[in-house]
C-alpha cells in the first residue's frame, strides 16, 4: 500500500491569497520538500478561501492544524526546516488576535472562527477544489443520491421543511420556487445559478465557487432533479476567471464520472450544466435581464409576471437561484431539513455568508447563524475597528441596502428585522465605516454605482438617480442649498415607484436610509459647510495655530507653494491656493495645523 | 469512471478519507523526538521506517507527529505511542528495526513493548 501523508500543508488559493503571494508559495513548497526528501511524506494542497482573508496568504499545517498567517516565499524554507522536519511551530507566523495581541496557535481557537457556523462554507478551506475524489471525502454527492432515491415531489417538501431562503438578497422561499417550476406546464426546463455576484465589497459567491465547485454543480444537479429540468446555465461574470475555471473542471470531472449528463448515478435522471461568462454589468444580476444575456439579448429587465417559472429561458419555465442558495441544498438534503431548520430564527432558517469590509480588523467572509446580532459580527468575528476608532455604522445588502447606526447593533439579523431597519439582508456585503467615514459620501458612492450601472430602459431610474447623484455631488463639495434634502427624498420616491426592477427600486436605500440616521450631517454639509467627520475635501480647510514655531518645514513640504511666512515668524495657509493635500499636517513637529 | 451507485461514493469516500487523514482528528499519535539530539541519534530513519511500516500494514486513523527535545538526550531517538484513552508510553533508543515490533504488538495489538520502554506519562 502507498505511503500515506504524514503532515498536509494546506495552502490558501483563494482570491485574496493568491493575489497577496499564495501562487509563489506552493512551488517553493515542494521544491523545499524535494530538497529535503519529503515529498511524499508532506503532501501540499491548494484549496478554496478561508475566509480571513485579510492575513493571506494563509498557511495551515495537519495534523497539528497550526494556522500560519501572511505567509511569504521567503518564510518557506522556516516552515519546513522547522515545522515539517523539527516538529517546532513557528512562533512569529502565528495569528495574533486584534484585541489581546496573543498569538493563537490553532485554527479552532481563533475568535475569528468560533463563532461561525459553516454551512454553504463547509468545505472552503478544507478541500481541494480541483479534487472530486475530496469533495466525495467530505460526502459529496451523497445529496445527490438521496434525492434520486426520493421522489421529486419528495424533494421539493425537503427543501419547503427546511425553510431555506433565496440567499441573493429576495429570500424568497426556495422550496416554493422549485414548486412553481415543476408545476409549471413544458416538455423543456431549465436550471439556472446566478452567480453575477456585482456588490461593491462582496465576495461570499466567488468563494464558493471557486473553493467548493463541485456544491454547486450537486445543488443545480438535485434542482433539477425537483424541477424536472435536464439542462443548468451558471451566468457567472468574467471578472471571476478562477471561479470559472474551477468550474469548469468541476462540471468535466462530473461528467467523466456519471455525476452529470445521461442517467447520472444509475438512474433515468439527465442533467448537464452549461457556463455562460457575462460581461459584468450589475443589472445582470436581475433574473430576467440575466436570461436576457444568456439568450445573446442586451441585458435589460423585463416585466413580471410571466416569471422565469412559467416563462423563462428561451420561453421555458426555469428555476434560477443564487449561489449560495444552491451551496446550501447539497447538505439539506444530506442531513434533512430539520439539522438546517435547527439554525437560524424563526422566520429565516440556517445560516448566511457576509462580506467583511471597510474599517475592520479581520477583512473577510464569515458564516454566521441568522438571528447573530451586528456587533458580534463585527466586534467578536471581525475583531473590531482598527486604529481605537469609534464605529459609526455599517452599510449592509451593498447598493441596495442600507446602513445601521450603532443604536441598531444588538438587533438580531434576519430578512424581517432588517427590512424593519431600512437595510436588507442582500447578498451579504458588510460595509464597516468609522467616526472618520461622512455618510453623505457613502450615499454619494452608492449612488454613483447604480447610477452607473443603470441599464437605462426605465427613465426615473435613467435621469432620477443622475439627478440624486448631482445634488449629493453639490452637497459633498460645499454646494448643497435648502431644499435639496427634500429634493432627494421626492426623487427617491419616484425612483422607487418608477422602476420596474429592483436595482432601480433600491437604488435610492442609501441615501433614505443615511437621511434616516445621519440627517444631521447632511445638515451640516449644507448649512454650516462642513464635514463633521472630516472625509469631504472640499469642506475642509487646513489653518496653522499660534503653536507655530516658525520652522518652515510646511511651506518646503506645501506642492503647491501655498504656505508663506518668515522664519521663526508665524506661517500661514493661502486657502485659495490650498489642496488640502495634508502634506504639511504630517509634516509639522509642533501639531500646529488644524483639520476641520 | 462511472459512479453508479451508493456504493461507488461511498467506496470514493473511504479512499480520499484515508488520503487526508492528517487533515482529520485521528485516533491513534505516533510522536517522534525531533530535537538536535533525536536528529542526531537518527531520528529521521526512524520515522521513516514508522510511515513505511504503517503504509504496508495499511494502518488508517494513525497520525505520526514530531516534538523537540524533552531532555532525555541520551535515550534518543524516543517515540512516543498514544492510544486513545491510554497512557503515553515513550520508547528509547529506538532503531528502525524496532519499529515493526512496536508497531505491531503496541499500536495495532495494544501490548506494551516493554525491554524498549523509558517512560510512562
Amino acid at each position: 500500500m502507498e505511503m500515506l501523508a504524514r503532515a498536509h500543508v494546506l495552502v490558501c488559493g483563494g482570491t485574496g491569497c493568491s493575489s497577496s503571494g499564495s501562487k509563489v508559495i506552493i512551488p517553493e513548497l515542494q521544491k523545499k520538500l524535494k530538497d529535503r526528501g519529503m515529498e511524499h511524506e508532506v503532501k501540499v494542497v491548494e484549496t478554496g478561501c478561508h475566509g480571513l482573508c485579510e492575513m493571506g496568504p494563509l498557511v495551515i499545517v495537519y495534523p497539528e492544524g497550526t494556522f500560519y498567517v501572511r505567509v511569504q516565499p521567503e518564510d518557506v524554507d522556516e516552515i519546513v526546516e522547522t515545522h515539517l522536519v523539527k516538529g517546532r511551530v513557528v512562533e512569529r507566523l502565528l495569528y495574533k488576535e486584534p484585541k489581546t495581541r496573543e498569538t493563537v496557535p490553532n485554527y479552532d481557537e481563533i475568535a475569528f472562527y468560533k463563532k461561525q457556523q459553516r454551512y454553504a462554507l463547509a468545505n472552503c478551506g478544507h478541500i481541494n477544489p480541483e479534487s472530486l475524489e475530496e469533495y466525495i471525502g467530505a460526502d459529496g454527492y451523497a445529496g445527490l443520491a438521496k434525492a434520486i432515491s426520493m421522489t421529486p415531489e419528495q424533494v421539493i417538501d425537503e427543501i419547503k421543511a427546511s425553510g431555506l431562503r433565496g440567499r441573493g438578497g429576495g429570500g424568497f422561499p426556495t422550496g416554493m420556487k422549485w414548486q412553481f417550476t415543476r408545476a409549471a406546464v413544458g416538455d423543456k426546463k431549465y436550471v439556472i445559478c446566478n452567480a453575477d455576484e456585482g456588490d461593491p465589497g462582496a465576495f461570499m459567491d466567488r468563494s464558493v465557487l471557486e473553493g467548493d465547485p463541485h456544491r454547486i454543480v450537486e445543488g443545480m444537479a438535485i434542482c433539477g432533479y425537483a424541477v424536472g429540468a435536464d439542462e443548468g446555465y451558471i451566468y457567472c461574470r468574467a471578472e471571476y476567471p478562477l471561479a470559472i475555471k474551477r468550474l469548469k473542471g468541476a462540471i468535466a470531472q462530473a461528467e467523466e464520472n456519471g455525476l452529470l449528463g445521461q442517467g447520472i448515478l444509475g438512474s433515468n435522471f439527465n442533467f448537464t450544466l452549461h457556463i455562460k461568462e457575462g460581461a459584468g454589468a450589475f443589472v445582470c444580476g436581475e433574473e430576467t435581464a440575466l436570461i436576457a444575456s444568456i439568450e445573446g439579448r442586451r441585458g435589460m429587465p423585463r416585466p413580471r409576471p410571466p416569471f422565469p417559472a412559467n416563462s423563462g429561458l428561451w420561453g421555458k419555465p426555469s428555476n434560477i437561484n443564487n449561489v449560495e442558495t444552491f451551496a446550501n441544498v447539497p447538505a439539506i438534503m444530506r442531513d434533512g431539513a430539520a439539522h438546517f431548520a435547527s439554525l437560524g430564527t424563526e422566520t429565516s432558517k440556517g445560516t448566511k455568508v457576509f462580506a467583511l469590509t471597510g474599517k475592520i480588523n479581520n477583512t473577510g467572509l464569515a458564516e454566521v447563524p441568522m438571528g447573530i446580532t451586528m456587533r458580534e459580527i463585527i466586534y467578536d468575528i471581525g475583531g473590531g475597528i482598527p486604529d481605537g476608532k469609534k464605529f459609526k455604522a455599517v452599510q449592509i445588502g451593498g447598493p441596495s441596502g442600507g446602513c445601521l447606526p450603532e443604536q441598531l447593533l444588538d438587533l438580531a439579523i434576519d430578512y424581517e428585522s432588517l427590512t424593519k431597519a431600512g437595510a436588507m439582508m442582500g447578498s451579504g456585503g458588510l460595509v464597516v465605516m468609522d467616526e472618520t467615514t461622512c455618510m453623505v459620501d457613502i450615499a454619494r458612492y452608492f449612488l454613483n454605482f447604480t447610477q452607473d450601472e443603470s441599464c437605462g430602459k426605465c427613465t426615473p431610474c435613467r435621469e432620477g438617480t443622475k439627478r440624486m447623484l448631482e445634488i449629493l455631488n453639490n452637497i459633498t463639495s460645499g454646494n448643497g442649498k435648502e431644499g435639496d434634502i427634500e429634493k432627494l427624498e421626492t426623487l427617491a420616491k419616484s425612483i422607487k415607484a418608477g422602476s420596474l426592477c429592483a436595482l432601480g427600486q433600491t437604488a435610492p436605500n442609501p441615501v433614505l436610509s443615511t437621511l434616516n440616521f445621519f440627517r444631521d450631517e447632511y445638515e451640516a454639509h449644507i448649512k454650516e459647510h462642513k464635514c463633521p467627520a472630516g472625509a469631504c475635501t472640499a469642506l475642509l480647510a487646513y489653518t496653522i495655530t499660534d503653536k507655530c514655531r516658525g520652522c518652515g518645514l510646511c511651506k518646503k513640504v506645501c506642492p503647491v507653494d501655498a504656505i508663506s511666512g518668515e522664519i521663526k515668524g508665524m506661517h500661514v495657509i493661502d486657502q485659495s491656493k490650498c489642496i488640502k493635500c495634508g502634506a504639511c499636517q504630517e509634516k509639522c513637529p509642533f501639531k500646529a495645523i488644524d483639520r476641520g | 469512471m462511472a459512479i453508479k451507485s451508493l456504493d461507488d461514493l461511498r467506496k470514493i469516500k473511504e479512499k480520499a478519507n484515508a488520503e487526508s487523514s492528517a487533515r482529520h482528528e485521528s485516533g491513534t499519535q505516533v510522536i517522534v523526538g525531533m530535537g538536535t539530539c533525536g536528529i542526531a541519534a537518527g531520528a529521521r530513519t526512524v520515522m521513516t521506517a514508522i510511515m513505511d511500516e504503517i503504509a504496508k500494514r495499511g494502518l488508517k486513523d494513525v497520525s505520526v507527529m514530531q516534538t523537540g527535545c524533552i531532555g532525555m538526550c541520551q535515550k534518543e531517538p524516543l517515540v512516543d505511542i498514544v492510544r486513545p484513552g491510554e497512557e503515553r508510553i515513550t520508547y528509547g533508543n529506538v532503531k528502525p528495526a524496532d519499529v515493526p515490533r512496536i508497531i505491531s504488538e503496541h499500536l495495532v495489538n495494544g501490548r506494551i513493548v516493554s525491554d524498549l520502554v523509558v517512560a510512562k506519562l
